[in-house]
């Protein structure tokens, strides 16, 4: 049983009725289960119909999720984006940051960090948005999304 | 120099806090080893051979006096008393436990400094021409763009768990200081149409696999740089090989994939980056360049001093022309005979400050080649600064010359070395002592590596010396002709390595071989090297095994 | 002909100070001598089954080869003869203090 990790801690997945699929067997389900060298491109022709893409985190020093998300975004995603695998508390941040909305560990993880320790990461603004003024890195949540074309 | 804004200040120390829950969360257990390292290396916090070491940025080589004490400070109160200023223009403490390193760090961010990203696969720290700001022929203060790459690459969200570490140098000169062939991005500011702007180098290094970089732009407007910066790191991060620590800098990346198809890929992501990040501030701009504004120089008149012999031999290998003709460039040797190079007490720390602060308008810099600067010395303060300098210990005249040795700290301090460097150093520094003998050899760079891994650059020594452990022994390969500047040259192996008794006689015989080949005093080694070729010191050196064997 | 097993010490390195430390059951000790030897393959890895078990006292343990003629391990590598010791171009780490624990 995973867990969904927001800054609120804990909840419930909103998206649980759906069910993320990978890019070669994907029709209009809404729902993407992404592999990290899918070419992302392909993934942009069907945004108008995803409601959800899960990016998957192998192991928390493969640091490709973040870039995906971010591109992701940069490319016009506006759905929900999830990191699902090994994400470090202490790399919930950044992920926020790249555009994830949430992230989902598995129940090991949840046992050893407890809700608090992820509520207890301050989201303040990085030098990204603060002192570069990036939209990507706007906090706090939700945060800005690139709607410009 | 620049000094911290409120918002640099304030993430500094909540960083600091972090790391202190984190160092907590360790020692109760709820964060695993495996877990931890990545932030502690990203706090630039190693664990050793013998201790853990903390490695503390400085950025683009720059130190104000009050930071050298604060250096000083911490070598007494949570090390050994000294501190080892490395290849990349930080400084390395040995010694500090653990559980002391957050009270270090909140010690340095008291003189705004800090040790972040000093390790770890992330954008480290920043390094620019230690002359920076003090030579004539530049195009603009390189630090200017140095710590603007430092705001913008600090904490970035999506650059922390690159393939590998990633290293980016700046230049304001034609005139390479800062070794940018060999980073993974090099940057060498030029001036064109009446328009600053950079040319973009990339997947230079040295390591397993040295390669030259390949410019990627060579001319790329100055208001575009972080764009093509995140275009070039986000290919990297989604590109970069990760099946193999070895093959994993961007290096490789550009080795294996080709510059064009490489630069395909960035162009096209650039187009993307340029459209979403926002022009820099010219606010943030004009704060950075305020930060490297020219200080206020002293114009007393020239007054003519007739310098002793030792101020005179001082004067003629350890200064440089400034861009002002009543001012010069120190550079303060850190490498006595048979000294380690690279460290100082600190107590020289302090002297240094002192001296930085009398007579150098409060400026330090650190170099690559693991010497200490001070970038403007009028003219008229050189005897004191040189009395000073000679008080601490610190007034040895060798740079440049076959006693200026780089060395990584090999396996005396490394987890990683295969062999020791520093006492190699420290041997041929004492087979060469005289100084006069130094003068006649000349300028020559003597580069030690403890290990592949090449932090003693030896791949671009004139003679480069690798250590390595070959079958439970030391054993050092040599290389010759490397050079690092702007003519880039990787050195070529000579043969078969020489043992750790054997390797400072092969070193002697090199050198003796060169004074026999050059055609007149004023031939370099480089020169000598470049004209005759690898052969004849192929012949020193083998030919007494040779013969032995025969 | 299998080669001889060559006896095996566990070592690590101190958590809190990262001082080179060997495991000598059913703790840790700074001295060499001082540690527990595996003589055979399956003592081997009963050691280091044994010695992974102190997350918070140890970083990363590895099995090392040591030397018995003398009775007391020894090391057989030099990087190990240096861990014993501390860096040569100081007096400092373990040569300079009393590892007696």
């Amino acid at each position: 049983m995973t867990r969904i990790v927001t800054t609120d801690g804990f909840g419930p997945d909103p998206l649980a009725h759906l069910t993320p699929v990978p890019l070669d067997s994907y029709g209009d389900g809404g729902a993407l289960l992404l592999a990290v060298d899918d070419d992302l491109s392909e993934v942009a022709r069907h945004f108008a119909s995803l409601e959800l893409i899960v990016v998957p985190f192998a192991s928390s020093a493969d640091g490709r999720g973040f870039s995906l998300a971010a591109d992701l975004r940069a490319l016009g995603y506006l759905g929900h984006l999830r990191a699902r695998g090994h994400v470090l508390v202490d790399q919930f941040r950044a992920a926020l940051r790249c555009g994830f909305d949430d992230v989902e560990i598995s129940a090991e993880q949840a046992a050893r960090n407890p809700e608090s320790q992820w509520r207890a990461i301050a989201m303040t603004p990085g030098y990204r948005s603060a002192v570069f003024g990036a939209p990507s890195d706007a906090l706090p949540r939700p945060h800005a999304r690139l709607a410009e074309g | 120099m620049y000094s911290y804004s409120d918002f640099d200040s304030a993430f500094v120390r909540a960083r600091t806090a972090e790391f202190r829950d984190q160092v907590a969360r360790r020692l109760d257990g709820s964060l695993t080893e495996d877990e931890f390292k990545p932030l502690r290396l990203m706090n630039g916090l190693y664990l050793q051979l013998h201790a853990y070491m903390l490695r503390v940025a400085i950025p683009y080589g720059t130190l104000r006096g009050a930071q050298m004490r604060k250096l000083a400070e911490i070598a007494d109160r949570w090390d050994k008393g000294y501190g080892h200023f490395t290849t990349r223009q930080n400084i390395q403490f040995n010694w500090p436990k653990l559980c002391d390193v957050p009270d270090i760090l909140d010690a340095l961010a008291d003189v705004q400094m800090h040790a972040i990203q000093t390790s770890g696969n992330c954008i480290r720290n920043v390094t620019a021409d230690h002359f920076a700001g003090a030579v004539a022929d530049e195009v603009e203060d390189p630090r200017i763009t140095a710590e603007l790459i430092r705001q913008w690459s600090t904490d970035h969200p999506e650059f922390a768990y690159l393939p590998r570490k990633f290293k980016i140098a700046v230049t304001g000169t034609e005139q390479d200081r800062a070794v940018i062939r060999f980073h993974d991005i090099g940057l060498r500011l030029r001036r064109r149409d009446g328009q600053i702007g950079y040319q973009v180098v990339i997947g230079g290094g040295l390591g397993r696999s040295p390669m030259i970089g390949k410019v990627v732009r060579d001319f790329l407007p100055k208001p575009e740089l972080l764009p093509y910066l995140e275009a070039i790191l986000r290919t990297y991060n989604l590109s970069g090989r990760r099946d193999n620590k070895y093959k994993a800098r961007i290096k490789i990346l550009v080795h294996e994939t080709g510059l064009a198809a490489l630069k395909a890929k960035i162009e096209q992501n650039f187009a993307t980056q340029k459209r979403l990040l926002p022009d820099v501030s010219p606010q943030l701009v004009a704060r950075i360049e305020q930060g490297f504004a020219p200080p206020d120089f002293d114009t007393r008149p020239l007054v003519s001093h007739r310098p002793g012999p030792g101020l005179r031999a001082f004067i003629d290998t350890n200064t440089t022309p400034h861009k002002r003709d009543d001012h010069v460039i120190v550079t303060v040797s850190l490498k006595p005979i048979g000294g380690t190079p690279g460290d100082a007490t600190s107590d020289q720390m302090r002297a240094l400050a002192d001296l930085a602060q009398a007579y150098g308008y409060d400026e330090l810099r650190i170099s690559h080649e693991q010497n200490v600067i001070l970038p403007h010395v009028h003219r008229n303060d050189l005897p004191a600064v040189y009395a000073g300098l000679r008080d601490a210990g610190l007034a040895t005249a060798n740079v440049g010359l076959v006693s200026d040795i780089i060395a990584c700290p090999g396996m005396d301090y490394c987890a990683l070395a295969t062999a020791r460097s520093i006492p190699v150093a420290q041997e041929i520094s004492r087979a060469f002592a005289e100084i006069d003998a130094q003068h006649d050899i000349g300028p020559l760079k003597i580069k030690i590596s403890g290990c592949i891994n090449a932090c003693g650059h030896h791949h671009v020594g004139h003679i480069g010396i690798l250590g390595l452990d070959k079958a439970g022994v030391e054993n050092y390969q040599l290389t010759l002709g490397g050079d690092g500047t702007q003519e880039a040259t990787i050195g070529t192996r000579t043969g078969p390595g020489f043992a750790y008794d054997q390797i400072v006689p092969a070193v002697t015989r090199l050198i003796h071989a060169y004074l026999r080949l050059r055609t007149a005093p004023d031939e370099t080694f480089l020169q000598t090297y470049r004209r005759v070729g690898i052969a004849p010191f192929k012949t020193a050196l083998y030919e007494a095994e040779n013969a032995a064997a025969a | 002909m299998p080669r001889a097993f060559v006896p095996k010490v566990a070592t690590s390195n101190h958590l809190r100070d990262g001082d080179v430390i060997y495991f000598a059951r059913p703790g840790w000790t700074r001295d060499l001598a001082r540690a527990s030897v595996a003589m055979t393959e399956e003592a081997a890895k009963e050691l280091l089954r044994e010695a992974s078990q102190f997350p918070l006292e140890t970083v990363g343990v590895v099995l090392i080869d040591v030397d018995m003629s003398s009775g007391a391990p020894a090391p057989t590598h030099f990087r190990e003869l240096f861990r014993t010791r501390g860096p040569s171009n100081y007096f400092h780490g373990k040569q300079a203090e009393n590892v007696q624990l």
